[in-house]
This record gives C-alpha cells, structure tokens and sequence, in this order.
C-alpha cells in the first residue's frame, strides 16, 4: 500500500519539491555574508514595482478603457500606472547590469539569467502594448510608427497594433500572464540555486580598480 | 569540484564562510512601501500625457488640401498604404532582410484596398446626392482604364488644387467623376461622417481602427503635429511621449539604430533594426553560454565593487 502511494505522480511531485524547495530555502532567513550591496534592493524592487503596476491596471480595468480620459480620479490612478511603470524598468534595468557584473549565471544559474532576460523582454512587450491602447494621440503615433517595425518581420499579419482591442487584450491579459509567470519561475530558480557567490579573486581590493 | 576543472565563468565557488539574518518578508514589505510612495510622489508631481486624439474631422477641417491631397493619393495609389504591400495589399514586395521576405511570405491578412475602402465605399454610404450619385454610377459602368486615365489626369491638376468657399477645386479637364468624389470626401471628412464610416466599418460594435488610423497615417498632419512634439522617427520618436514625459526609455537602444547609417538612409530599415535587435536579444540570453562574452564581468572587476566587503575581509 505505502509503496503504491509512493509511486503516485502526485506523491512523486511533492517529493521532488520538498526536496528542490525546502521551506527554507522559500522563506530564508539567513544569506551568505557576501550578500551585502545595494545592488540586491534592485530585484525585490522590480517586483515590489511590478505589484504597484499590476494594482494600478486593476483598478483601471474596473472601470474600462475610457475611465482614465473622462475623470481626474482615473487619469491620476493612469499616472500611478505610468510611474510604476518607470520605476518597474529602472530597477529591472538596474537589477539585469548588476547581474551581469556578478556573473550571475555561474554554478548551474543559466536558466535563472535566461528566464530573467525574457521576463524583461516580456515585460518590454506588455508596456508597448499599453503604450499602444491608451487611445489618445501618443497611441496613434506609436502604433502607426510601430506598425512598419513589425509588419516588416511578417509578425504584423496576426499581431496588429492598429487594432486596439487585440492591443488591450495583449496588454491586459496575455502579457501579464507571460510576465508573472516568468517571474514566478525566475524567483523560484532564486530560492532553488541561491544567490551566486563572489568571483574566486584573492588579490586585495585596491589591485583590482 | 576540482579546482583543475574549475570553469570560472562557468561555475562558482562553493561558499564556506558565514551568513547573516536576512528577513526577507520585511525587506519585500519596505520595498513595496517605498516603491509605492515614489510611485504616488513621481504621479502627483509630474502626472501623466493625455493629449487628445486627432480625428479625420480634425484633421479634413485644420488642413483640407492636405486631407483632399491624401484622398487622390489613395486612389492613384501614391499613399504609404496604398503602396505598402503585405499585410495589407500585394502592391509591393515590402521590406526584405536579403533573400528574407518575411512580410510577403506572412501574406495578406489584413487586406486593404484603399481606392475602394477609403474612397469609393465610404461615398456610397452617403445620403442621395444626385450628382454623387451619378459620379459613382459612371466610375462603376467605365472600364478600369478609363478610372486610371480620370485619375491621372486629376492628379496632373492636383498642383492647382484650392479650398475655395468650403469646397476643393481643381483646374481639370477629362477627370470623369473624381473631382467629385473628393470635393465630397472633403466634405464627408469635415462632417465627422468619414470617422463614423472608417471606424465602425458597417458593424454596429468594433475595436479595430486600422483604416482610419492609416488613412490619418497617410497624410502630412498627423506627422506635423508629431514633429511638434519631437516624436518623428529621426527625432528618437519610438521612445518618447508628448510634451516632456520618459516614454519608453527603455527602447532607446531598438531607436538608436534609427538614427545612424546604414539604417537612417535604408529603405529596409524595420526589418534590418529589428533583426539586430532580435539578434542582440538572442545574444543577452545566450550570455551564460558564449565563451569570452560570459568572461566580460571577471575581466571587468566591476564585481569587486559589489562584493567589496566580501574582498576587504579575505
């Protein structure tokens, strides 16, 4: 019997997670001493910033579309969206370059760089599409520009930036849902594989710089 | 692992020395409270752009030779769209990246007449108008030639066309109906009726504002009016917003390639800036597995300022 339930997926699943993600690894709370820059702040950032981003798109899904043109209490709740937006970039942009500088794809890290780097292509594709729905002047230039850049590639056949329904919807639905996910996964990667530690370089600080 | 077969771009040293407390709940917390009260600070202090958007109706009553310029263009084909090719319409090949003709081989799914859905199609909408109605039912009865020879010969007069006492005029002979069709579509535009039209399309629900937003592409005011506003290509426009706003800052590098040759005097330009850029995004992710790109950050030593503590206390 216990060796049955032993062989269940499900069984096997929990197994295998328990073992990849003890509880702390998940929740630690301890890190190795190197883990003292101000350069970490930047991933907790990109996150906190994208929970700002998505909270404010809730709100202005709630009352559609058009809300943000027609109320100053909406139009303000669109500049919160905007500038969590712009924070949202700053750190991600941040986080990626100090990323790069740590090397931080060392010791079996590589899928953890490679889904942060297409969490923040991901990410770049959401926000154009935003750009591309705010239905005001800035979107009918941006997506008539736009248009010429994607049509080129063929990709403008199915994914047209002058249809502001299939923009709202790659932006509201679609894309969030790619770019959470990826996120999830490149946090979990994080707690997996924990933070990559320092180069193995001896000389003294002064020889380096 | 051995230090002989230790990969230092590769694999990372296992760490033995010490940890610290690290509360990661309270970090996430704080983060997500400071990261909110800049948020609320940078849209209380500077907002956010909302300039209205430019209609057909706009633009036909700020600038109606240049809407009634567009209108001939889409019927003699001179327009962007009218000769855009794929996923419009099959009147070019498009751009190509060399032998890659990638818009054409994706294939018309968008298809676009623009004689017929801008011009003709829209006039047929309009209420009785007997001498519209005339005009339309000769354009139908002549042969396709016939149409070509009245439109050439209205675009050879073009030059000499006004906008006299509400209406476009044109010294022209053997024009057939086309004077008409676009003194009407003037009108039609500067009534609102030719937004209705384009918008909905016949259907009573719709999202989808490709026709007008290319006809309103088409034309030279809606580029003015983004010249104003530094939003034109040569002036960075992709990444930038109205008035004095970030944008999108970070395409800055996807709209630097705009601005330096070869791609400034290409006519290929989309589809060679959007293949560097595929090619460099394709580079970022392979960072980890490109031997002397993954070696950049070892050699660079910028990580010695990250881990300076760490390096002070060896």
């Amino acid at each position: 019997m216990s060796t049955d339930i032993e062989r269940q997926w499900t069984t096997r699943l929990r197994h295998r997670v328990a073992g990849k993600l003890p509880p702390e690894k998940v929740l630690p709370d301890t890190q190795p001493a190197y883990v003292a820059s101000w350069i970490y702040v930047f991933g907790v950032a990109t996150m906190s910033a994208m929970a700002v981003v998505i909270g404010t798109g809730f709100i202005l899904a709630l009352r559609g579309p058009q809300w943000w043109h027609e109320s100053s209490v909406g139009h303000f709740v669109n500049s919160l969206h905007l500038w969590s937006v712009e924070i949202f970039f700053f750190a991600m942009v941040v986080h990626l370059w100090g990323k790069f500088f740590m090397g931080a794809w060392r010791g079996k890290r590589t899928a953890t760089w490679m889904t942060g780097v297409v969490t923040f292509l991901a990410s770049i594709a959401t926000a154009f599409t935003g750009y591309a729905s705010q239905s005001n002047f800035d979107s009918q230039w941006i997506t008539t520009q736009a248009k010429d850049g994607i049509n080129s590639t063929g990709a403008g056949a199915f994914f047209n930036v002058l249809n502001f329904g299939q923009m709202l919807m790659w932006h509201i639905v679609l894309l969030p849902l790619v770019a959470v996910i990826l996120t999830a996964l490149h946090v979990v990667l994080v707690r997996v594989r924990g933070v990559v530690p320092p180069y193995d370089d001896t000389k003294k600080v002064g020889e380096a710089l | 692992m051995s230090k002989k077969g230790f990969r230092p771009d590769v694999d990372a040293p296992e760490w033995k020395g010490g940890h610290q407390p690290y509360d990661i709940i309270k970090e996430g917390t704080i983060a997500l409270i400071v990261v909110a009260l800049l948020t609320v600070v940078f849209a209380v202090m500077f907002g956010s752009p909302d300039d209205k958007e430019i209609t057909i109706k706009t633009w036909a009553n700020a600038a109606p030779l240049d809407f009634a310029q567009t209108a001939l263009g889409e019927m003699n084909g001179t327009t962007t769209t009218a000769g855009y090719g794929a996923p419009y319409n099959t009147a070019s090949t498009g751009q190509t990246l060399g032998p890659l003709q990638l818009a054409k081989w994706a294939g018309v799914r968008i298809p676009i007449n623009t004689e017929k859905d801008f011009v003709i199609r829209p006039l047929e909408t309009q209420p009785y108008d007997p001498t519209l109605s005339s005009a339309l039912t000769s354009w139908k009865a002549a042969s396709s030639t016939q149409q070509t020879t009245w439109v050439n010969n209205f675009t050879k007069a073009s030059n000499s066309m006004k906008f006299v006492n509400g209406n476009v005029v044109a010294s022209t002979s053997d024009s057939g109906p086309v004077p008409v069709f676009i003194n009407d579509l003037t009108h039609m535009a500067r009534s609102g009726a030719l937004d209705a039209d384009l918008i909905s399309g016949g259907s009573f629900f719709t999202t989808d504002y490709t026709k007008p937003l290319l006809f309103l592409s088409d034309g030279g005011y809606l580029a003015k009016l983004a010249q104003d506003q530094h939003l034109l290509g040569s002036q960075w426009g992709m990444m930038n917003e109205t008035n004095s706003y970030p944008g999108q800052a970070w395409l800055w590098l996807y709209t630097f390639w705009y601005q330096i040759t070869p791609f400034s005097s290409s006519s290929n330009a989309d589809v060679q800036v959007w293949g560097m850029m595929m090619l460099l995004s394709v580079i970022l992710l392979l960072v980890p597995v490109i031997p002397g790109l993954r070696a950049l950050p070892r050699k660079m030593k910028v990580y010695r300022l990250i881990w300076r503590e760490h390096y002070r206390d060896q």
